[in-house]
């Protein structure tokens, strides 16, 4: 067992874990956050995306020693002060799902792509989201969602 | 799917890293950010007993001129290269093949270091230093040595590097002024390329320079020798139409699920016309 101490969504956990453990395991079994998915469990679906340092990983390919130090945001850790991040509610208003089990995986690699491209075109959104799988196939209206977030928060920041 | 038990280890320095690989065993890996090994130790078809994780090793993520090379730190992600400002102005062959390695996430943790030294034949960057004459530097127990490119890659998934060998440093020339471009033909997003075609291409009246590099069309990446000596001199599609054919004399492309040998072949001579109509544009 390897300990290690990781924020996650602001918080320190301290654990000692099997060098084995998958960060995404890690969240779900040790810390309790279960709002992260695993899908495919191959690097391929992206529905375990979570951001480390601010940047979009896929948690089934991290171990968690090697999260040992950094910063993890979960989905749960989106919202602040009660208020939903605009990704969130954009993902609500614009219905970007249809069964929801791709969903935080979705919003986690556009809040880390909003980033990197705050006013994307609809293409940019379609590439940047190639890493994240949609089996019910509603990508329209997720890319509608990341267009209307990005929207939003242009008008947020503009004041 | 969980790979099976090993013993973890985080160096703080590359010596320290070295000695650990060294006292490893044949079983000891060195891991980065572990896209290339992770998922392999996820489906158990790798075990190491020892992983030497050099992630921590922050002094070895860089990108810098180097005179009239370029000099790329082993830790530089995929992203990095994507976005440098060195490698966009004077070797932009590279961050026009990082940019379609996997997706955005595996972008943000893989490495330069691990996707190289994992020879994988289907793997973007390979073929694109085998085109660059680009130098890898590897550091061990004997100090460092230099392997071309070309020397490099041995075979699917064998490499020069020795066991207790770790990939620090990839030098490239500075091509300034060539165009180049990566056609990557795949089933779908993410994919790994069915066939991949790299080419960096000197321009004045007509062709003065060509460099072609194949991926997944045999066990290593490879150069289409052939191609790159009638592409000079060549002006017109016809002319690159006609050197594409060359492609043929590469001997017979690997046949698998996605591709037999002469739909690689077909599509090899396709995205050479497709690249380097795109470095000439």
């Amino acid at each position: 067992m390897k300990p290690i101490s990781v924020n996650v969504n602001g918080f320190q956990h301290e654990a000692d874990v099997e060098p084995r453990t998958l960060l995404v395991h890690f969240l779900r079994e040790q810390i309790g956050l279960t709002g992260t998915n695993i899908g495919c469990d191959t690097s391929s679906c992206g529905a375990c995306t979570v951001l480390m340092n601010g940047r979009s990983v896929k948690a089934c390919t991290v171990l968690a020693v090697q999260a040992d130090g950094q910063s993890i945001t979960t989905v749960e850790g989106l919202a602040e002060n009660g208020e939903w991040h605009a990704v969130q509610r954009a993902f609500h208003e614009a219905h970007g799902l249809q069964c929801g089990f791709c969903t935080p995986g979705m919003m986690m690699a556009s809040v880390s792509y909003l980033k990197e491209n705050p006013s994307p075109s609809e293409g940019e959104v379609r590439l940047a989201l190639e890493g994240n799988l949609c089996r019910c196939t509603g990508y329209h209206n997720i890319v509608k969602a990341v267009l209307t977030a990005a929207e939003e928060m242009a008008d947020a920041s503009a004041g | 799917m969980i790979p099976a038990k090993f013993d973890y280890e985080r160096p703080s320095s590359l010596s320290e890293a070295i000695s650990l690989l060294s006292s490893g065993g044949p079983d000891a890996r060195p891991i980065a950010g572990g896209h290339s090994l992770l998922p392999l130790m996820r489906l158990r078809l790798s075990r190491p007993t020892l992983l030497v994780d050099i992630g921590g090793l922050s002094d070895l993520r860089y990108v810098r001129e180097d005179g009239d090379h370029l000099a790329i730190g082993a830790l530089a992600t995929h992203d990095d290269l994507a976005r440098s400002a060195e490698l966009l102005d004077r070797c932009a062959l590279i961050p026009c093949v990082a940019e379609q390695i996997g997706d955005p996430q595996v972008r943000h943790r893989g490495t330069i270091g691990g996707s190289v030294a994992h020879a994988d034949p289907a793997s973007d960057l390979p073929a694109a230093l085998m085109v660059l004459d680009a130098e890898i530097i590897a550091h061990g127990s004997n100090g460092p040595r230099t392997v071309l490119a070309t020397d490099f890659f041995q075979g699917p998934f064998m490499s020069a590097l020795e066991p207790d060998e770790i990939l620090t440093e990839i030098r490239v020339p500075a091509r300034d002024g060539w165009g180049s471009s990566y056609q990557k033909f795949q089933r779908r997003a993410q994919d790994w390329a069915i066939v991949g075609v790299t080419a960096l291409i000197e321009s004045g009246d007509g062709i003065t320079g060509a460099a072609i590099g194949l991926t997944n069309m045999g066990g290593t990446p490879l150069r289409a020798t052939a191609v790159e000596q009638a592409l000079v001199g060549s002006s017109d599609p016809d002319g690159v139409a006609a050197a594409a054919a060359k492609v043929a004399e590469i001997g017979t492309p690997p046949a698998d699920e996605n591709a037999s040998s002469e739909y690689r072949l077909h599509l090899a001579e396709v995205l050479i016309k497709r690249a380097v109509a795109e470095a000439l544009s």
